[in-house]
């Protein structure tokens, strides 16, 4: 699982109001090269919620993101590797995401959330 | 990348050795998956450099149809362990990154409109009442571009009213009818293999509709 899914994902217990960000619990980690495409970055930025990215990427042990940002940065090559490699190139493989409201652990198996919800969480 | 290159490398993915029933899995075939994604990209740049969702993905086809076409980053969805282990080892084979997630759509929640374009070939809803559209409605709340899907050619006139008046639908367009081969998967099919006439459509999403 890639940091862009994280920013997605959201923690889908019944009764729940606030399931995002999803904290990250991370026992095993991989890099992965992927072509850089600034372009794709300038159009995914205003979409990311961007302290959910940053906290991420720190719970993986990357902490170049800047905590503040504003889109004049994507003038910076600096800036958008950066951006790329927290985004795109970092894999949680085994671990798990943490529910925020209620602290209840979804596993990831080989790169695999489980989101499926037990009975009385639908 | 041509249509036959595509079709022929979606033709050695792995597909289910045990298909559940209750999940209506049925493998969506090479023929059908590559004029989808196909379609998609060079009618309506709809995956070229996009974040693509496969809903129910099962083995992967469609995702990985997707990724072939240079999707930026692909996500497959399903509530099938075995599906989702499936989908994996055909993307280590194509050697194409594809997201996976382990959900069921019914309950999916999804934050924000970071997903361009969801292709889906959903169970038809024989088995289960209403499936598809379950899947349908989702995709249309997640998706920013377009959705890509399956339905019965039978449920045509249903699929278009429901997507455009409860579902909120922009357009609601069959691209064109194909031959869905059934081939005999189950005990309770009667016949060696079935064609069913199935749809293929192309919804599009209200803009800046309200999140999720």
């Amino acid at each position: 699982m890639r940091l862009l899914t994280h920013n997605m994902l959201s923690s889908n217990i019944k009764g729940v109001a606030n399931g995002f960000p999803l904290g990250l619990e991370v026992q095993k980690f991989v890099e992965k090269q992927v072509d850089f495409n600034p372009d794709f970055l300038k159009n995914m930025f205003p979409k990311i919620e961007w302290k959910a990215l940053v906290t991420a990427a720190k719970t993986m042990g990357y902490a170049e993101l800047p905590e503040e940002v504003e889109s004049s940065m994507l003038e910076s090559e600096d800036f958008l590797q950066k951006f790329h490699h927290a985004l795109l190139e970092l894999h949680l493989e085994e671990g798990a995401l943490i529910c925020p409201e209620t602290g209840r652990r979804f596993a990831v198996t080989k790169g695999i959330p489980n989101m499926l919800l037990h009975e009385d969480e639908v | 990348m041509k249509l036959k290159q595509l079709e022929s490398h979606l033709g050695c993915l792995e597909q289910f050795s045990n298909p559940k029933v209750e999940l209506e899995q049925y493998p969506t075939g090479a023929h059908i998956a590559s004029r989808m994604l196909f379609s998609a990209e060079n009618s309506f740049g709809d995956v070229s450099g996009k974040v693509v969702a496969d809903f129910g993905c099962g083995c992967g086809t469609l995702g990985l149809a997707a990724a072939l076409l240079d999707a930026q980053y692909v996500i497959g969805i399903d509530i099938d362990s075995e599906s989702l282990e499936l989908a994996s080892l055909n993307a280590e084979d194509l050697e194409l990154d594809m997201e996976l997630v382990h959900c069921d759509l019914s309950n999916l929640v999804w934050k924000g409109q970071i997903i361009d374009t969801v292709v889906m070939n959903p169970p038809f809803g024989t088995r289960n009442k209403g499936a598809d559209m379950i899947f349908l409605h989702t995709g249309l709340k997640v998706a920013s571009q377009a959705v890509y899907s399956l339905h019965k050619t039978s449920t045509r006139e249903h699929v278009k009213r429901t997507a455009l008046r409860d579902f909120n639908a922009r357009s609601a367009e069959v691209l064109c009818e194909l031959r869905f081969d059934v081939p005999q998967l189950y005990k309770f099919h009667k016949k060696k293999e079935v064609d069913v006439a199935v749809d293929l459509w192309r919804f599009v999403p209200q803009k800046n509709q309200e999140r999720v």
